[in-house]
C-alpha cells in the first residue's frame, strides 16, 4: 500500500522523532511511505480558537495537497479529530463539500489505521519497559479509538501494560487553553500527572504529542520517575534499540 | 407601544426566520415493558425499599388487616384519610379523620395520612397521585410525616412511558409523582432521608391481578 | 432593553477569578468529592439504562421541534393555562418581570412569599428586588437556605452549595438560625431546615416557583425536586407564581415521559427524584386560589436568533455538564461569574448577556467534549464554544498579541516554504526561548528540546526508498 504521511505541523518542528517512527513501523510491515512536502497543518489551532477563514484557508491546502492519495496516515488523534469533525461543515461550497466527503474515508489516526486498515495488532515490536497510556480526549471521544491502542500495547515483547486511573479525565492541555488558562491548566495536570505516577509505569505514551508535550512538561519540570513517549516510537522499537 | 406578549412573539418569529421542515420525533426508547407480572412486582419493591421505603403484600380483601399491621407498627393511632377512601378498607381500632376541609395546620398536627393512588412504576419504584377523592387533596400527603399508600397490582406499570400513559384521562388533575420519602442530597452530595415531606413512606401493594 | 444575568455583567474574567479560587483548598476539595460522587451515581444509573442514546436523541429531537414553533408553543400553553384559571404574563426582561411579581404580592397586601429553587429568578436577582420594597423571599431549597443565610453565592446548577461541607453548613446554620444546639450529621441539618421552615410553608400566603417543563397541549406546569419544599410552595399558599423561560415549554403531555426518564438520572443519579408536581391552572379545593405564569424572554430570542448555538435553548438545567467537567472541577462554579456555571453556564451566560460582558467565558474550556457526552439532550456543547469563541474574534473581541499571531500563524501555515523558514527560526530561537520561558506555560511545564533537524529536512536528507 502506498502510504501518505500527514505528519502535522507540530510533529513536524517539535517531534520528528514520531513521524520517523511511523515510518519505520509501516516499512517494516511491507508498505511503502510518502511524504508530500507540500503539507503543513490541519488549522485546528485557528479553527478551535475562533480564526475560521484561517481554519478554512488551511483546510482547503490540506484537501488539495491529499485529495489524490491512497490513503493519508496521521500521528495525531486531535488532528484527524479536527478533520473528520470539521471539514464536512467548514466544507460551504459544493465542489469542497464533495472533495472533503471523497477524502475522510481515506484519513485514519496511525493506530486505528494500523487495527483496522492493516488489520494488524503485531506489529514486531519490542520494548522493555512499563508503560501506561493517556487516551487523548480527541481518541477518546470523537475517534473512539477504544481499545485499539492498548491491543497494539498488549502485543509488544517485553512491554509491561498498567492501567490509567480516570483515564477518561482531559490532561488540561487543549491547545490555547493552556496559555489563556494556564493556572486552570496546570491544576488539571497535576491531577493527571498524580495518576500517571501512581501506576509506577516509566513511560507515559499515547497518540497525541500535544497532550504528552504537556504532561512530559510537568514531569520533567516535577523531576518525575515518568517521561512521555509518542506510541508509534514504542511500536517503531525493536529489540538492541535501547 | 406594543405589549410585552406583542414583542415577544415577535422577536420568537424574526429568530427562528425560515422554518426547516418539520422532523418527525423518533421514539426507539423502550415504551412497553417485558417482565412477567411476577417480576414487574418484584422489581417495584425493590425499588421501593431501594429508596427507603416500607413495602407490605397482601392479597386482595386483606387491605384492611395489612393497613392496620402496618400502622401498628409505626404506633400511629390518628390517621387522615381522603373524602372516598372506602370505609371497607379501614381497620378497627385506630381513629380515622375524614379530610373535609381541614385547615392547615390541623393537617400539620396529625400522626399521618392514608391514601389510594392512580398509578404506580416498577422501574422507578414511583407512586402516581392524582388527588382524587381516594386519594385526597395534594397537602393531604405532604404536610404529615407520615404516608401510608395503597397502590394494586393493577395500577402497576413497569416502565415510565406506561406509568403516565396511564393518567391519560386526569392529566389535569393534580399529579403529584412520589419515589421514596423526600430526600435531599444537598450536603454532599449523600441522600439523607426525609426533609420538608413525609419522612416515612409505608406502601402497601395489593395483587388484584 | 437590558439583559441581566444576575451579577455576571460585572464579574471578573474567568482566568483571574480561577486564579483566587484556585487557592482555595477546602473549596477544590469540596467540589472535588462531590462531582466524583455524583458522576459515579450518575453512570451506575445510566448504565442500567439500554434504551439511554434513544431517550437522548428523542428528547433532541422534541426540544428541537419545540423552538422551530416556540410561538405556536407558547400561546397554545397560554390559551389552556388561561382555560384552566390560571393568569399568563409575558415578561421581555428582569426588570419586567420582577415588576409583575412585586405588583402580584402587593396586590394581596403580602409581605412575604415562599420560594422553591428557580435559576431564571436569580438570573433576574428577584430577591433583591423583593427587599428593595420590603418584601421578604425565603428560599427552601436546602441548598438555597445554606446559600440565603451565608450570603453566599450559588456555584452550582442543581446543588448551589456544592462548595460548602456540611461543618461549614452546620456552622451557617448555628449563626444564623438562633439554635441552641445543632448535631454534626447530614441528618440533622436537614432536620434543622425542616423545623426553621415549617412555621413558614404554614404561614405564608404567596409561593413562588419555577418549572422545568410547561406543557402546552394541556397548559399545564411540571416542577422536579426531592425534598418536598417545592410541593410545600406550590400547594400550600394561596397565591402562586410561576416564572420560567419561554424554551421551558414541551409540545405535549407525552413527552413527559422522555424528560422524566432522563433529568433525574442525569442531575441527581436517581431513577426518580422523589417528587413531581404537575399541576394545570387551579383546582377548586386543592392548592393555591390564584396562579400566575411568567414567561420570561431575557435575552433567550437573541440566543434563538443564532442557528448555529440556538441548541443551547434545549438545556433542561440538569448540571450533568458541570459534574463531568474537569475545568468545573478544579475551580467549582464561582470562577464563572454567573448563576449558570461550567459549561453550560461557559456558553448560556454570553448568549444570554452579550458577548461583550463575557469574552472570557467561551475559552473556559480545554474542549475535551465531557460535557456533550453526558448531556441527555445533546447539546453540542463543545461545538457552541467554538462557534462563541468565532464570534469573539469576528467582533474584534480578541487581543491584539493574539490577532496578530494567529495572522501571522495563519500566513505561515498556508505555505509549506514559509513554515520551513519559521521552522529555522524557532530552532535559532530556542535559547532565547529557554531563557525567557514561554508564559503561562513555562511556570509549571518544561518545553520540550527542539530538535535541530524538522521532519521534514529528514526525509529530504534520507533520499527516495
Amino acid at each position: 500500500m502506498l502510504i501518505s504521511l500527514f505528519i502535522t505541523c507540530y510533529n513536524d518542528t517539535l517531534f520528528p522523532g514520531t513521524g520517523k517512527a511511523v515510518v519505520r513501523v509501516l516499512e517494516r510491515l511491507g508498505h511503502t511511505v510518502e511524504f508530500r512536502q507540500q503539507q503543513t497543518c490541519c488549522g485546528q489551532m485557528h479553527y478551535n480558537t475562533g480564526y475560521h477563514p484561517e481554519a478554512v484557508t488551511i483546510m482547503r491546502k490540506f484537501v488539495a495537497d491529499f485529495l489524490d492519495a491512497e490513503v493519508v496516515c496521521i500521528p495525531s488523534a486531535s488532528c484527524v479529530a479536527m478533520i473528520r469533525d470539521h471539514y464536512p461543515k467548514m466544507a460551504k461550497e459544493a465542489g469542497l463539500e464533495k472533495e472533503v466527503a471523497a477524502l475522510l474515508p481515506k484519513v485514519f489516526e496511525f493506530t486505528e489505521f494500523l487495527t483496522d486498515k492493516l488489520g494488524i495488532t503485531d506489529v514486531g515490536a519490542t520494548y522493555p519497559h512499563s508503560v501506561t497510556l493517556h487516551t487523548s480526549c480527541h481518541a477518546l471521544r470523537s475517534l473512539q479509538t477504544g481499545d485499539r491502542p492498548q491491543r497494539l500495547l498488549k502485543a509488544v515483547r517485553g512491554l509491561d501494560y498498567l492501567e490509567l486511573p480516570a483515564s477518561d479525565q482531559c490532561c488540561g492541555f487543549g491547545g490555547t487553553f493552556a496559555i489563556k488558562n494556564a493556572e486552570v491548566s496546570t491544576a488539571m495536570l497535576s491531577e493527571k500527572m498524580k495518576a500517571v505516577l501512581s501506576t509506577g509505569a516509566e513511560v507515559c505514551t499515547g497518540s497525541d504529542n500535544s497532550c504528552l508535550m504537556h504532561i512530559g512538561g510537568g514531569l520533567s519540570r516535577q523531576r518525575g520517575t515518568a517521561r512521555c513517549v509518542h506510541i508509534a516510537e514504542i511500536l517503531a522499537s525493536e529489540e538492541g534499540d535501547q | 407601544m406594543s405589549t410585552a406578549r406583542e414583542e415577544i412573539l415577535q422577536r420568537v418569529k424574526a429568530a427562528i426566520g425560515t422554518r426547516a421542515p418539520e422532523e418527525p420525533v423518533a421514539r426507539e426508547y423502550s415504551q412497553a415493558g417485558t417482565l412477567s407480572e411476577a417480576d414487574k412486582l418484584d422489581l417495584f419493591v425493590s425499588r421501593l425499599e431501594d429508596y427507603n421505603a416500607h413495602v407490605y403484600r397482601c392479597a386482595a380483601g386483606e387491605e384492611s388487616a395489612t393497613i392496620a399491621e402496618a400502622l401498628t407498627a409505626r404506633g400511629k393511632t390518628k390517621i387522615l384519610i381522603p373524602p372516598g377512601f372506602p370505609a371497607a378498607r379501614l381497620p378497627a381500632g385506630p381513629t380515622f379523620i375524614r379530610d373535609t376541609g381541614l385547615d392547615y395546620r390541623d393537617i400539620d398536627a396529625t400522626e399521618g395520612a392514608l391514601t389510594a393512588a392512580t398509578a404506580a412504576i416498577a422501574m422507578t419504584g414511583s407512586l402516581i397521585l392524582t388527588h382524587s377523592e381516594t386519594e385526597g387533596r395534594r397537602a393531604l400527603t405532604l404536610i404529615p410525616d407520615y404516608h401510608l399508600c395503597v397502590v394494586y397490582t393493577s395500577q402497576l406499570s413497569e416502565t415510565v412511558p406506561e406509568g403516565l400513559r396511564a393518567l391519560a384521562a386526569r392529566r389535569t388533575s393534580p399529579v403529584t409523582t412520589i419515589a421514596g420519602p423526600s430526600a435531599t442530597a444537598d450536603i454532599e452530595m449523600t441522600r439523607v432521608k426525609g426533609v420538608h415531606g413525609p419522612r416515612v413512606l409505608d406502601v402497601i401493594v395489593v395483587s388484584d391481578k | 432593553m437590558s439583559i441581566r444575568v444576575g451579577e455576571s455583567a460585572e464579574a471578573a474574567t474567568f482566568p483571574k477569578a480561577a486564579k483566587k479560587l484556585l487557592q482555595n483548598t477546602q473549596l477544590r476539595r469540596n467540589v472535588r468529592r462531590a462531582t466524583d460522587t455524583i458522576r459515579a451515581k450518575r453512570a451506575k444509573v445510566v448504565e442500567e439504562m439500554p434504551d439511554w442514546q434513544a431517550l437522548r436523541t428523542a428528547a433532541q429531537q422534541i426540544k428541537k421541534r419545540t423552538l422551530r414553533d416556540l410561538d405556536t408553543y407558547l400561546v397554545e400553553f397560554e390559551k389552556n393555562c388561561t382555560a384552566a384559571g390560571g393568569k399568563v404574563h409575558w415578561a421581555r426582561d428582569a426588570d419586567e418581570a420582577n415588576a409583575i411579581i412585586i405588583g402580584i404580592i402587593q396586590s394581596h397586601n403580602q409581605k412575604e412569599v415562599i420560594k422553591v429553587k428557580t435559576m431564571t429568578s436569580d438570573e433576574t436577582q428577584l430577591n433583591k428586588a423583593l427587599e428593595a420594597v420590603g418584601i421578604s423571599p425565603w428560599e427552601t431549597d436546602l441548598a438555597d437556605l445554606i446559600i440565603q443565610l451565608g450570603n453566599d453565592k450559588p456555584s452550582h446548577i442543581v446543588v448551589p452549595a456544592l462548595h460548602k461541607n456540611k461543618s461549614e453548613i452546620r456552622q451557617i446554620f448555628l449563626d444564623t438560625m438562633g439554635l441552641k444546639e445543632l448535631g454534626h450529621t447530614p441528618e440533622d441539618l436537614a432536620g434543622a431546615a425542616r423545623n426553621y421552615l415549617r412555621e413558614r410553608f404554614l404561614r405564608v400566603k404567596v409561593g413562588f416557583s419555577g418549572a422545568n417543563f410547561a406543557i402546552a397541549e394541556t397548559g399545564s406546569v411540571c416542577v422536579v425536586e426531592s425534598e418536598g419544599n417545592g410541593r410545600m410552595c406550590v400547594t400550600l399558599p394561596d397565591v402562586l407564581i410561576t416564572m420560567f423561560g419561554v424554551e421551558k415549554l414541551i409540545p405535549s403531555f407525552d413527552d413527559l415521559e422522555v424528560f422524566l426518564q432522563l433529568l433525574p438520572r442525569s442531575a441527581t443519579g436517581e431513577r426518580m427524584n422523589p417528587y413531581n408536581s404537575i399541576w394545570t391552572g387551579v383546582t377548586p379545593g386543592d392548592g393555591p386560589k390564584e396562579f400566575h405564569v411568567i414567561l420570561l424572554d431575557n435575552g433567550r430570542t437573541k440566543v434563538l436568533a443564532d442557528e448555529e448555538s440556538r441548541e443551547t435553548l434545549h438545556c433542561i438545567r440538569c448540571a450533568a455538564c458541570l459534574n463531568a467537567c474537569p475545568v468545573y472541577r478544579q475551580t467549582g462554579g464561582h470562577a464563572y461569574g454567573s448563576i449558570y456555571s461550567g459549561p453550560i453556564g461557559a456558553i448560556l451566560t454570553p448568549q444570554l448577556q452579550g458577548m461583550e460582558h463575557s469574552t472570557s467565558l467561551p475559552y473556559a474550556s480545554s474542549l475535551c467534549g465531557a460535557c456533550y457526552e453526558v448531556c441527555p439532550v445533546k447539546i453540542n456543547i463543545p461545538e457552541i464554544l467554538i462557534h462563541l469563541r468565532r464570534k469573539i474574534v469576528e467582533s474584534g473581541g480578541a487581543a491584539l498579541t493574539e490577532r496578530m499571531g494567529m495572522a501571522v500563524a495563519g500566513y505561515t501555515l498556508a505555505d509549506s516554504g514559509r513554515l520551513a523558514t519559521v521552522q529555522k527560526l524557532v530552532q535559532i530561537g530556542r535559547q532565547p526561548l529557554d531563557a525567557i520561558g514561554l508564559p503561562g506555560w513555562s511556570a509549571a511545564r518544561d518545553l520540550p528540546e527542539i530538535p535541530t533537524q524538522t521532519f521534514r529536512e529528514w526525509w529530504k536528507a534520507r533520499g527516495a526508498k
